[in-house]
């Protein structure tokens, strides 16, 4: 690692970022527009959720970790406060790989 | 206009904002650990966690050096994978607050967890405060813990001990639920996370869940219920309206 790399990495991360806040804020986006902007976000987030839960390197995560993520879901559906959701889930994930889960 | 933001957030909004800091915490602990192990010099180290602050794209970075590959491979790698802020950015700039200077700081500390938090409280004043409590924190917690890790080094326990891959994943669900009770953002979802994970198999890092953005396709018609939620945003953000 350089400091031209760290920086060039900081500065287009940070003009990727700002430039979606400033077009939103610059251009008066049409009901049905903002309304894709919104179910993008929705979509982003939720392949972030399945990539994250299910894959590693581009392989299988294992069993352990899409098994804390089921609990944790399945917690936030019955209303449990988020913070318990959070822990169940990292519990869970930690239980079954202490048990020899993968 | 501080009273106004102190007041906009919920009572459980702190609790829930510190439980993923504590997280993220964690995370930063072991990027830290990590490059320093990875030979990186602890100024630079400090540099990313501060100046970029983005975890996934921070230890991309630094598994393409250590991995003998280019900096700028790895700066590729790094901003391919933050791509996808700027869509956040358009989906959440409202949200963010107005003035420029709530715009310069608001950007930095725009990632996956203070989108999907904020977004999960709607898109009045409470949205906005709970960014910015989140956003603070978040940056204040990674970056405690990149300096906790490059001290503790091989000390560092490995965080998936602890089950905290399993912890974000479950929480960015956790926020996202209330939205996916509306048809369209269902279809979208199931959609995206389909796409997403046919796609990790053969894609670099990154691209996968931006090719998810394909699931827009399946947007069709607005939820009835959906559109009277989303009747406020129109009207301007910052109405004050807390759920």
């Amino acid at each position: 690692m350089t400091w031209a790399a760290v920086l060039a990495l900081a500065a287009g991360t940070y003009l990727v970022r700002l430039s979606g806040i400033v077009l939103r804020k610059r251009v008066t986006l049409p009901e049905r527009v903002a309304r894709l902007t919104d179910l993008g976000a929705t979509a982003l987030l939720v392949a972030l959720v399945a990539t994250a839960a299910l894959t590693e390197a581009g392989g299988f995560a294992g069993w352990a970790r899409p098994a804390g993520v089921l609990v944790g879901g399945a917690a936030a559906l019955l209303k449990v406060p988020f913070v318990l959701v959070v822990v169940l889930a990292a519990g869970t994930t930690a239980a079954l790989r202490a048990l020899g889960v993968p | 206009m501080c009273s106004v933001r102190r007041t906009a957030l919920a009572p459980g909004d702190l609790r829930d904002a510190l439980a993923l800091a504590a997280a993220v915490t964690v995370v930063g602990m072991s990027f830290g650990a990590l490059a320093a192990a990875a030979g990186i010099p602890w100024t630079l180290t400090m540099a990313m966690s501060l100046l970029v602050f983005a975890g996934g794209s921070q230890f991309l970075a630094v598994a393409v050096v250590a991995a003998g590959g280019a900096p700028v491979a790895a700066v590729a790698a790094g901003l391919l994978l933050n791509l996808r802020h700027l869509p956040f950015g358009l989906a959440i700039g409202g949200i963010v607050g107005r003035g420029a200077l709530s715009r310069a700081l608001g950007a930095h500390v725009l990632i996956d967890e203070s989108t999907a938090f904020a977004r999960a409280r709607g898109t009045g004043a409470r949205a906005t405060a709970a960014y910015r409590l989140v956003g603070a924190l978040l940056f204040v917690g990674w970056n405690i813990g990149t300096v906790v890790g490059i001290l503790g080094g091989s000390a560092v326990p490995d965080p998936n001990a602890f089950g905290v891959d399993a912890a974000f994943p479950a929480a960015l669900l956790a926020l996202l639920l209330p939205s996916l009770k509306a048809a369209d953002a269902r279809r979208v979802g199931i959609g995206a996370a389909v796409i997403a994970l046919a796609a990790t198999p053969f894609l670099p890092p990154g691209l996968p869940v931006l090719v998810a953005l394909l699931a827009l396709v399946l947007a069709g018609k607005p939820d009835p219920a959906e559109e009277r939620r989303r009747g406020t945003d129109g009207s301007g953000h910052g109405d004050g309206a807390p759920a």
